[in-house]
């Protein structure tokens, strides 16, 4: 049994509306009434509801202009709404399915297959509500809200974006160097800074493992000249890394290094994981390489390392040295490595 | 033979699902909005409002297709796809009728 949710039944006949209240009722649901769409569209607008019930002919707002207005609502464009109604033809079906309606139920409406509908609707509502609290927990904002209004598109799909990898050099020594609490503090400090720099560029972070993180740039998405984004995203880290140091050593602190290795092509995004938990990433030889390089940034001793496909993309006033080909784990052929800055 | 004043299985049915209490109280609630749909249906073919007349007959017949009026659900359901046509004043005429109907076979059901 799903758990309780609650109904808005929108009907201007209070006949059909006392008896789909009841049907939701025995069904261990809360419900609300509305005798035309005026009513409830004010009363979604103010009350929280998890579904609305809604008749086509309604006086002062009839269901069509009901389903046009939650369209375009940004706050309630995602309610699920199943329409009842006793309308002739199949035309207004198409239409409210059109208009964005989850389902069409004939009335008199048969409480199995009510039952059935609003199980259904509910689960989706869920579902959705579960993956947009994933997307605001690693997200700006900003593009929280562009995925809501575009429409999730959540499933595996090829992306042609920017992934880059960060890290702290020498962490382990300096954890073991100082208090507990102190590494804590640093690593909020630190993760503060980096988020600010990436978020700032249009990127999103959608992995922490201890003192390294991994964004992405292009994806969800798409991000115009993402692979610049990046570098500059990166020049940012470094720069918010040296106003934190000048606060360390003012405090008696040692200084810290990151290392950041940004690689660009074309990869798989999607959501992985359980029903549990799930996390936004991105598969493919871009993020094995971004990795590797971020890796390679202690062997080159320089702050930020690319590969060529990022060079290639770079806006042309961010210069970059070759340093040459190298051997990468994980890679067969060698790989040619840029440094910026 | 199915009684098309009220199909008892469709009300049977009703009763099951609803609860026969709240279907007391659902045939009053009709009862007591009928007449209203009915002056409201008069009304718009005395002054020719076609989609008034069409929204009342939609009511209608939604209501008598709830409780297994099939008759009145039926007249309704002709009103609110072609209008009154010529015979608008007969149409209604029968309409009322078959309410009437409904109506005292409901109130039987009610009270029985």
């Amino acid at each position: 049994m799903a758990d309780s949710a609650r109904l808005l039944v929108a009907d201007d006949n209070k006949v059909n509306r006392l008896l789909l209240a009841r049907s939701l009722e025995l069904q261990g649901h809360r419900t609300a009434m509305a005798e035309n769409g005026l009513i409830a569209f004010e009363m979604l607008r103010s009350e929280p509801f998890d579904l609305l019930l809604l008749d086509i002919n309604m006086p002062e707002m009839d269901g069509f202009e009901v389903l046009e207005r939650l369209k375009a609502d940004l706050a309630l464009r995602d309610l699920p709404v199943i329409v009842t109604s006793a309308a002739e033809g199949m035309a207004n079906v198409v239409r409210c399915i059109e208009l964005g309606a989850e389902d069409y139920l004939p009335k008199p409406v048969n409480p199995v297959l009510l039952k059935a509908r609003i199980g259904a609707s509910l689960e989706k509502k869920r579902l959705r509500d579960r993956l947009q609290e994933m997307v605001r927990r690693f997200a700006t904002p900003e593009v929280a809200q562009d995925m809501a209004q575009s429409g999730f598109a959540l499933g595996g799909r090829h992306v042609h974006g920017t992934v880059m990898f960060s890290d702290i050099r020498g962490f382990t020594s300096l954890v073991e160097s100082q208090p507990p609490q102190e590494t804590i503090e640093l690593l909020n400090t630190y993760y503060t800074l980096m988020f600010d720099a990436i978020n700032g560029r249009g990127g999103v972070v959608n992995q922490m493992v201890g003192d390294g993180l991994m964004a992405i740039f292009g994806a969800p998405l798409p991000l115009a000249g993402h692979a610049t984004a990046a570098v500059r995203a990166a020049q940012d880290m470094i720069e918010m890394i040296e106003l934190l140091n000048a606060d360390r050593e003012a405090a008696g602190k040692p200084a810290i290094r990151i290392g950041i290795g940004i690689a660009t092509g074309s990869m798989v995004a999607g959501y992985t994981g359980t029903q549990q938990r799930a996390t936004y990433t991105c598969i493919g030889d871009a993020v094995n390489l971004a990795a590797r390089l971020e890796a390679h940034t202690k062997v080159a001793g320089r702050h930020i390392l690319m590969d060529g496909g990022t060079r290639s993309e770079l806006d042309a006033a961010l210069r970059t040295d070759a340093l040459g080909s190298f051997a990468l784990k994980g890679f067969a052929a060698p790989i040619e490595v840029y440094a910026h800055g | 033979m199915r009684d098309p004043t009220i199909d008892l299985a469709i009300y049977r049915e009703l009763q099951e699902t609803a609860g026969a209490d709240f279907v007391v109280e659902l045939v009053d609630t009709f009862l007591a909005e009928a007449p209203q749909m009915l002056a409201e249906l008069r009304a718009a073919h005395a002054t020719g409002h076609a989609e008034r007349m069409r929204r009342a007959a939609h009511s209608l017949k939604s209501n008598g297709l709830t409780f297994g009026a099939t008759a009145l659900a039926e007249q309704a359901r002709a009103l609110e796809l072609v209008g009154a046509g010529a015979d608008g004043a007969a149409a209604l005429d029968t309409l009322e009728a078959s309410y009437g109907a409904a109506r005292e076979r409901l109130l039987e059901l009610r009270n029985g």
